[in-house]
C-alpha cells in the first residue's frame, strides 16, 4: 500500500508554514482594531448562511495535504486544499470521504467543507462530516493555534472542540488544518429505481432501512425513486435480487450521484433558475425524521437520505415552511434565496442561544469571524 | 481494582474541603433546601448511605459526598440543580458508576446527583430505529428491548451489562465495534436535561442535524461538566445476519501489526480486530480455557458480519492478508458458539489479569496504529525500567491500547513505580502521536497527562467551553480540565509533544 506523503510545496507541519503566520497576524491586528473578518476558502458558498460580512481573509494560501496514512484511515490537510486535490490522493489509494461533500463549483477547500458542515447523498448510512473530523487546529480571536481532538479513531482527552467546528460556519475561529477519518471506497456499487409516488416511497425506505441492506444513498423527485447500494460484490448482488427494480446503468448513475451531489442535477438547476427569476421562490432544506410523513408546500420537491432531507423550492413564506418543519419533527434551513431573504438558520430555543453567544465569546470575544453569518446577533 | 495516582491526588479537593463544623452546617443548609423539592427517600446524607456512592469503577479514589439526591421525574432533577445553583453547592452526575477514570467522583461539598431511577425505556420504535430510553438505562438494555426487532444499539463497552447510557454520553463510550460502528457521539441522535441552573435543553433531534453549532458533538464525552441528562434517542442498527471470527497467531508483535495495516490497506473495515500479547494471552487461557495458541506473540482477533454472502466473501480476503502478513496459525469460528469462545478471553481480559496479580492499573491510551510495535517495546523496556510486568490487550482496529501494569498496592514502592511506569505510557503515546485516553475519560484520573497533552491556552480554551454552558462552574468541578496551576506544579520537567529538554537524563 502505497504512503503519500506531504504534499511537495507544502511546509511539513503547520506551525512552520509561513501562511499560517501571515494568518495569525491578520487575526490580530482585526482582533485590537475590532475590525470583523470575513473568512474565505475557494468563494464557493458564499450564497450559503447569512450574507457574509468584514474584510475577506483568504485562506487559500495555507493549503496541502500533511499528512495521509492510507492504512490509519487519516488523512491530514490544511484549510485551504482544495477539495478536488484532496480527494485526488485519496483516490490514488481507493479511498474517499464517505460523507460525500458537496462540491459547488471547483475550489472549494477542506476548510470550507469542515465550516459549512454540508454532507452528500450518502449521509444518512455513512454519517456526516462531523462524524469523520478526528481533529482539527484553529487560530482563535487572540490569534493563538490551538489543536483538538487529533489523528486517531478513538479519543476522549478533553471535549470535543474538533467536531464543533463542523458547521459553525467560522464564527468561531479559522479552520487552519483538519484530520479526517477517511473509508475505502466500496468494492460494488448498484444503482436501481422504482417508480413510486412520495408516501410509497417513504414507506419502502423506512422498512429497507431496518433490514441489513447496503443501501447507501437514496433519491425521490417526481414519482421516481432511485436507490444506491454500495459494499461487498456479493453484499450488493444479494440486496438486487431481493429488492428488484429497474436497474439503472454504471454510466447514468454515476452521473447521477455525482449531480445530486454538487447541486448540479436538473432539480437544483431548476430550482436555481427559480430563484434567480424573482418568482419569489427560495430553496429551503427541510431536516426531518426519516419517518416524517409527507409534507405538503407548493412548488418541487426532491427528497434525499431516507426521508430525513427533503429539498423545497417553494414561494412559501419562511413561517410556513418552519412551521411545516416544526411539525413534522426538525427544521428548515433556508438554503438558497434571492435579494429579499428571512433568517437562514432555525430561530434557537433561548438556553441554547445562550450556550451559541457565550461559545462565540469565549473563542472570538472581539466578535471579528464571519459576524452574523450563522445567526444575525453574533 | 484500579491503583492510584498519588500525583493526581484527589483533583475534585481542589476546591478545599472545610472541616468539622463548617461542613455539617453546609450539609444541614443543602439537605434542608433539597428536602423542600425531594421526598424523603430521594434524599441520603448518612454516612451508612453515602458510602457506595463514594467511588466509581476507579475504587482507588474515594471521597464521601455532602449528600446524595435520587430525583425520579424531571421536575425534580430541574428543582435540585436550582436549589444547588442559588445555594453555590457543586453537582457530581452519576450514572452506574462503572467510569474507569474517577468522573463520577464526588465532590467533598457537592450533591451526588444520581440518575438511577431514570431507568425506563420511554419507546423503541422499529420503523424510525430508534429508542428513546432516560438516562439510567443500562446499555445492554437497550439492545435487549430492540432485539425483537432485529435491531441493536452499536456501542458495546466491556461494562454494557451495568453501564447506563447518560454515563455513556458523558464518556463517549466505544466498545470493540467501534472501527465499524462508531462511538457513542456517532450513534446518539439526540439529548434532554437540564443546565446547571436548572433550565430544560434538548441538544441534537430526531431528524439527522439540529439548527446552530453542533451543541450535541460537545457535550457527548464532556464528563457531566456541561450539563446533566435525563433522556437520550439512541440510533438502532440491524442486527447483522451473520458475524463469524478469525484468530490468527503471530510469532512476532511487528509481524501482528502488520497484518492489522495490511488488511485496512486491503480496503478491508472488519466489524472487530483485537490484539493480545503472550503475557496476556496466558493470562486470559488460564482464565477461559479457548484454546489459545500459547505459543505466539501475539494472538489477532479479526471479524467479520453482514449478510451470509458479505461474510464469507470478506473471511476469504481476511484470511488471505493473514497468512500472507505471517500468522503461523489461522482458525476461523465455525458456528456462533467457537466465535463466543475467541472473544470470551479477549472480553475477560481484566478478570484474568486480576487473578494473576494482587493489583493492576489499566492504561487507556491510543496510538496511530503503525507505532505499535514502538509502544510494545517501549512497553518493554519499561518493564525492565520499572521492574514490573505488563500484559496488553489492543484495540487493534482503532489504535486503543490497553496496558494492564501488573502489581501489588501493598507494597509502597510498587505502588509508586506503577504509578510512574503509567505516566510513562501515556506520555509515550502522546510523543507518538497518539492520546492518553482513547475510551476511559480523563476524569480525576489523567489530569495531569492533560498537561502534556494540551497547551495552556488550548486548557483555557476547553475552561471557556466549560464556562460557556456552566457559567458558574458548578457541574462536576475540578474534573478533565486541569487547572494552569495545577499543570504548573505537575509539568516543571515536562514539555508537550515529547520536546523534553534533556531526553537522554534518567529522571525516575
Amino acid at each position: 500500500m502505497m504512503e503519500t506523503l506531504a504534499t511537495a510545496e507544502s511546509p511539513a507541519t503547520l506551525a512552520d508554514d509561513p501562511a499560517l503566520q501571515r494568518i495569525v497576524d491578520r487575526v490580530r491586528a482585526a482582533s485590537a482594531a475590532g475590525t470583523p473578518l470575513c473568512l474565505r476558502g475557494g468563494d464557493t458558498k458564499s450564497f450559503y448562511g447569512e450574507v457574509p460580512k468584514g474584510d475577506p481573509l483568504d485562506l487559500g494560501e495555507l493549503r496541502g495535504i500533511s499528512s495521509y496514512e492510507p492504512t490509519e484511515l487519516v488523512v491530514t490537510a490544511r484549510a485551504g486544499t482544495p477539495l478536488s486535490e484532496l480527494e485526488a490522493a485519496l483516490a490514488q489509494c481507493g479511498q474517499c470521504l464517505a460523507f460525500e461533500p458537496p462540491r459547488f463549483a471547483s475550489g472549494g477547500t477542506v476548510g470550507g467543507m469542515v465550516a459549512a458542515g454540508l454532507s452528500g447523498p450518502a449521509r444518512a448510512n455513512a454519517g456526516a462530516v462531523r462524524d469523520f473530523v478526528l481533529g482539527a487546529s484553529l487560530v482563535n480571536g487572540q490569534g493563538e493555534v490551538l489543536s483538538f481532538g487529533g489523528q486517531v479513531m478513538k479519543n476522549v482527552a478533553g471535549y470535543d472542540v474538533s467536531r464543533l467546528l463542523a458547521g459553525s460556519m467560522g464564527v468561531l475561529g479559522v479552520i487552519a488544518e483538519v484530520s479526517l477519518k477517511v473509508l475505502p471506497r466500496a468494492a460494488a456499487t448498484a444503482t436501481v429505481r422504482f417508480e413510486l409516488d412520495e408516501a410509497g416511497a417513504l414507506d419502502r425506505l423506512n422498512a429497507w432501512g431496518a433490514q441489513p441492506l447496503p443501501v447507501s444513498a437514496s433519491a425521490w423527485w417526481d414519482g421516481m425513486l432511485v436507490l444506491r447500494l454500495s459494499g461487498a460484490r456479493a453484499a450488493v448482488d444479494a440486496a438486487l435480487h431481493k429488492l428488484g427494480g429497474e436497474r439503472v446503468s454504471e454510466d447514468l448513475a454515476a452521473d447521477f450521484w455525482r449531480g445530486l451531489r454538487d447541486q448540479d442535477d436538473e432539480f437544483f438547476d431548476k430550482a436555481r433558475a427559480a430563484v434567480r427569476s424573482a418568482s419569489g421562490a427560495a430553496l429551503w432544506r427541510l431536516s426531518l425524521p426519516q419517518v416524517a410523513p409527507v409534507v405538503s408546500l407548493p412548488g418541487e420537491q426532491l427528497i434525499e437520505w431516507g426521508g430525513a432531507q427533503r429539498w423545497w423550492c417553494t414561494a412559501a413564506p419562511a413561517a410556513l415552511v418552519r412551521e411545516v418543519a416544526r411539525k413534522a419533527g426538525g427544521h428548515a434551513t433556508l438554503f438558497l434565496a434571492g435579494e429579499e431573504r428571512a433568517q437562514v438558520f432555525e430561530p434557537l430555543a433561548p438556553a441554547l442561544a445562550r450556550i451559541h453567544r457565550e461559545l462565540k465569546r469565549a473563542f472570538d470575544p472581539q466578535g471579528v469571524f464571519n459576524p452574523g453569518r450563522l445567526y444575525p446577533d453574533f | 481494582m484500579n491503583a492510584p495516582h498519588e500525583s493526581a491526588a484527589l483533583a475534585a479537593a481542589d476546591a478545599a474541603a472545610p472541616e468539622g463544623a463548617s461542613r455539617a452546617q453546609r450539609q444541614t443548609e443543602v439537605v434542608a433546601a433539597l428536602q423542600s423539592v425531594l421526598p424523603a427517600h430521594a434524599l441520603l446524607w448518612q454516612r451508612e448511605d453515602t458510602v457506595p456512592y463514594e467511588c466509581d469503577g476507579l475504587t482507588a479514589y474515594r471521597q464521601l459526598p455532602l449528600v446524595v439526591a435520587l430525583p425520579e421525574t424531571n421536575e425534580q432533577v430541574a428543582q435540585v440543580l436550582r436549589a444547588c445553583h442559588r445555594l453555590g453547592v457543586p453537582v457530581v452526575a452519576r450514572g452506574a458508576g462503572t467510569g474507569l477514570s474517577g468522573g463520577a467522583l464526588p465532590h467533598p461539598m457537592g450533591v451526588t446527583l444520581s440518575l438511577a431511577k431514570f431507568n425506563r425505556i420511554l419507546k423503541v420504535d422499529p420503523v424510525s430505529r430508534t429508542a428513546v430510553v432516560q438516562s439510567g438505562v443500562r446499555n445492554l438494555a437497550i439492545s435487549e428491548a430492540a432485539a425483537p426487532h432485529g435491531l441493536y444499539y452499536a456501542p458495546d463497552p466491556s461494562s454494557q451489562i451495568a453501564c447506563t447510557i447518560g454515563g455513556n454520553v458523558a464518556e463517549n463510550s466505544g466498545g470493540v465495534h467501534c472501527l465499524k460502528y462508531g462511538l457513542t457521539v456517532h450513534n446518539v441522535l439526540r439529548v434532554r436535561g437540564f443546565t446547571v441552573d436548572g433550565e430544560p435543553f434538548v441538544f441534537g433531534g430526531h431528524a439527522l442535524d439540529a439548527p446552530g453549532l453542533d451543541l450535541l458533538a460537545v457535550f457527548i464525552g464532556s464528563e457531566g461538566m456541561l450539563g446533566v441528562v435525563t433522556e437520550v434517542t439512541v440510533k438502532l442498527v440491524p442486527k447483522p445476519a451473520l458475524a463469524r471470527c478469525i484468530m490468527a497467531s503471530f510469532d512476532d508483535v511487528r509481524h501482528a501489526g502488520e497484518a492489522v495495516a495490511n488488511v485496512i490497506g486491503e480496503g478491508i473495515i472488519p466489524a472487530g480486530l483485537e490484539m493480545m500479547d503472550k503475557p496476556m494471552t496466558a493470562a486470559v487461557e488460564d482464565f477461559v480455557h479457548a484454546g489459545y495458541d500459547l505459543k505466539a506473540q501475539a494472538i489477532l482477533l479479526c471479524e467479520s458480519d453482514g449478510t451470509p454472502e458479505e461474510v464469507n466473501e470478506e473471511i476469504g480476503r481476511m484470511v488471505d492478508v493473514l497468512v500472507g502478513s505471517g500468522a503461523t496459525r489461522v482458525e476461523v469460528s465455525r458456528d456462533e458458539a467457537q466465535r463466543i469462545r475467541f472473544w470470551s478471553g479477549r472480553k475477560n481480559a481484566f478478570p484474568a489479569s486480576g487473578r494473576i496479580s494482587p493489583d493492576y492499573m489499566c492504561m487507556d491510551s491510543t496510538i496511530p496504529r503503525k507505532k505499535l510495535a514502538d509502544i510494545l517495546l517501549a512497553i518493554a523496556d519499561m518493564e525492565e525500567k520499572y521492574g514490573l510486568r505488563c500484559a496488553n490487550v489492543f484495540h487493534a482496529g482503532d489504535g486503543n491500547l490497553h496496558p494492564l501494569i501488573l502489581f501489588d498496592a501493598n507494597d509502597p514502592d510498587q505502588l509508586h513505580r506503577a504509578e510512574l511506569f503509567g505516566a510513562d505510557i501515556l506520555e509515550t503515546s502522546v510523543r507518538l502521536g497518539g492520546t492518553v485516553t482513547g475510551e476511559h475519560g480523563v476524569g480525576v484520573e489523567k489530569l495531569n497527562s492533560m498537561c502534556v497533552q494540551f497547551t495552556p491556552a488550548e486548557r483555557e480554551q476547553m475552561l471557556g467551553v466549560k464556562h460557556a454552558f456552566d457559567p458558574a462552574g458548578l457541574l462536576n468541578p475540578g474534573k478533565v480540565i486541569p487547572t494552569l496551576h495545577r499543570c504548573a506544579e505537575y509539568g516543571k520537567m515536562h514539555v508537550r509533544k515529547g520536546l523534553l529538554p534533556f531526553p537522554d537524563l534518567p529522571r525516575f
